[in-house]
């Protein structure tokens, strides 16, 4: 049934079909992020909303269900106001680069056994360098906006980010020792060995066991990277307002939000991948699939709602700090011992 | 025309076109933003002779980290045109002087025996991993350069860092260890109190 319908498809587009076909995958793939986008904003407000002992929004459609929608169509029909002082061209860009890297990383994650847009030899490259064109979104708006708040934002967004890269870059090359590969795929097949595996208890080889502190490290390193609270001091609403995006409205706002959050959803998928085995199951009677990497990726989101709810932002120096003076050393001292641990006959990854 | 030849003269044109934009535009932040772009076409070339490690490194370092640095200067400084425009004439002869040296080399080098027309190698496999070959290749044969750079790069940094580090006195320092150990019976102190009556 289903090889006919994609061979009269095939047979209708002609030479045009791998366009088609790629282009199909990539719709299929944004609908379900641009959903997840939107209802992650409803899921936040309610779940701080409990957590702090409201009820959150609940007027618009049953159980406020329709409320990321009614938010949604009103960013698309409020105006873009331009400051008059600013500069056009690049005020435009800021925010389409935001967005960009943010939807092109989702290219190179892998869903499952052989589900990919691209499988990439060198996909964990890939989204580094996807990942590291974020910021610019944020300078150029922040440069672009000529005012002081959202070109301090720019500026202390830019250095965050900067800094967290260091220590997510290397908490990843102990990930990448041990699967030898720097294909998606293969990361998530060299979490499935081992002796835990074979015992049907797949939970405990994956990689956040031996490498606990870098999957803290990773995890925290990505809250601080999209710029979520408690390192949220790029929008310190008490002190700069909200950073670079002050003399955004409407739309162009809308793009810096959907980015943010799209951000969010990918830490989340990427930390599942890289230390929590992906798509597999954590026991072996259970089959593998798609569903365990949607529901270890909700469980990092639920993290990330649950910090907000929690702590009180850092101060600037402090974030410096941590990233510099506690998570590069942690990381570049867990690289020695996972090298040592490797060349060791005590190596569990042989 | 083949599609790789489209693609190939399409990021050519955008990255000499991103060029020309660095040296022409009056605004040092857009000159930078067009350095990305030509960065960035230059990469799309690279991936183009199949060396995606070293495509994926430039748009990771230069444009990733070097070019934000970069930026992050250029936005603070507050650059006055007419100032620039001052001495043109006086400095010209010797940018000439420059420029015609400049242009010699690089009519030497683009004319020599390593540019000549060399055969398009064949394909490589979908699945060859030029990572693992140039890690082999750095590790192996060009293990003793690769650590003297590496151990250039280190000095230059400490360096760096010390020339610019400034010991103050005057300034006070947190010590986070000793905040962490502050209890909370040393800031606070709870004290029951009869209510009052009126």
């Amino acid at each position: 049934m289903m090889e006919s319908t994609w061979q009269t498809l095939a047979a209708w587009f002609g030479p045009a079909w791998p366009a088609v076909w790629v282009l199909l995958k990539i719709v299929v793939l944004l609908i379900p992020l641009m959903l997840a986008v939107a209802y992650l904003t409803f899921a936040e407000r309610k779940i701080i909303g409990y957590m702090q002992v409201r009820i959150g929004p609940n007027r618009v459609g049953p159980k406020g269900w329709l409320q990321p929608i009614a938010d949604a169509l009103k960013l698309l029909f409020k105006e873009v106001i331009f400051p008059s002082q600013a500069n056009k061209g690049l005020y435009v860009i800021g925010p389409i680069m935001a967005l960009t890297p943010a939807l092109l990383a989702w290219v190179a994650i892998p869903y499952g056994e052989g589900m990919w847009i691209a499988n990439m030899n060198a996909g964990v490259l890939f989204l580094l360098a996807v990942t590291s064109l974020e910021v610019y979104g944020i300078i150029i708006a922040g440069w672009a906006s000529n005012s002081k708040y959202p070109f301090l934002g720019a500026m202390r967004a830019s250095a965050q980010m900067v800094s967290y890269e260091v220590a997510m870059g290397f908490a990843l090359i102990c990930v990448l020792l041990i699967a030898g590969s720097l294909n998606f795929q293969d990361i998530v097949h060299s979490q499935a060995q081992g002796r835990f595996a074979q015992m049907g208890l797949g939970f405990l080889s994956w990689n956040w066991l031996p490498l606990l502190p870098l999957a803290v490290v990773y995890f925290i390193s990505g809250v601080a990277e999209t710029n979520r609270a408690p390192f949220d001091v790029v929008e310190g609403e008490s002190e700069i307002v909200a950073g670079h995006m002050v003399e955004y409205s409407g739309m162009a706002f809308a793009l810096f939000f959907l980015a943010e959050y799209a951000n969010m959803i990918l830490v989340s998928f990427l930390t599942s991948i890289f230390f929590f085995g992906g798509w597999l199951s954590p026991v072996g009677f259970l089959p593998d699939g798609l569903h365990w990497l949607v529901i270890k990726a909700a469980v990092f989101l639920f993290l990330f709602l649950w910090f907000r709810a929690t702590f009180p932002r850092f101060r600037y120096d402090q974030i410096m700090r941590l990233g510099w003076k506690v998570f590069v050393p942690i990381t570049l001292i867990w690289l020695f011992v996972v090298t040592v641990w490797m060349l060791s006959p005590l190596s569990i990854w042989r | 025309m083949e599609f790789q030849t489209v693609v190939f003269y399409l990021f050519g044109a955008i990255a000499v076109a991103a060029a020309l934009g660095v040296i022409v535009v009056r605004n040092p932040v857009h000159a930078a933003l067009f350095l990305v772009l030509a960065f960035f076409s230059s990469a799309a070339i690279w991936l183009l002779l199949e060396a995606e490690f070293l495509a994926i490194a430039l748009v990771l370092v230069y444009v990733g980290a070097v070019m934000v640095l970069f930026l992050f200067v250029v936005m603070m400084l507050d650059i006055n045109v007419d100032r620039l425009r001052e001495g043109f004439w006086s400095n010209l002869p010797l940018g000439l002087l420059v420029a015609a040296v400049l242009v010699v080399e690089m009519v030497l080098v683009l004319t020599g025996d390593f540019f000549r027309k060399w055969p398009a190698p064949a394909p490589l496999p979908a699945d060859a991993s030029n990572t693992a070959d140039i890690g082999r290749v750095l590790y192996t044969v060009y293990a003793y350069p690769f650590e003297i750079a590496a151990l250039v790069l280190l000095v230059a940094m400490v360096a760096a860092v010390s020339l610019t580090l400034r010991k103050r006195k005057d300034v006070r320092h947190l010590d986070p260890a000793e905040q962490v150990k502050v209890k909370a019976s040393e800031r606070l102190r709870v004290i029951s109190m009869p209510a009052e009556k009126e």
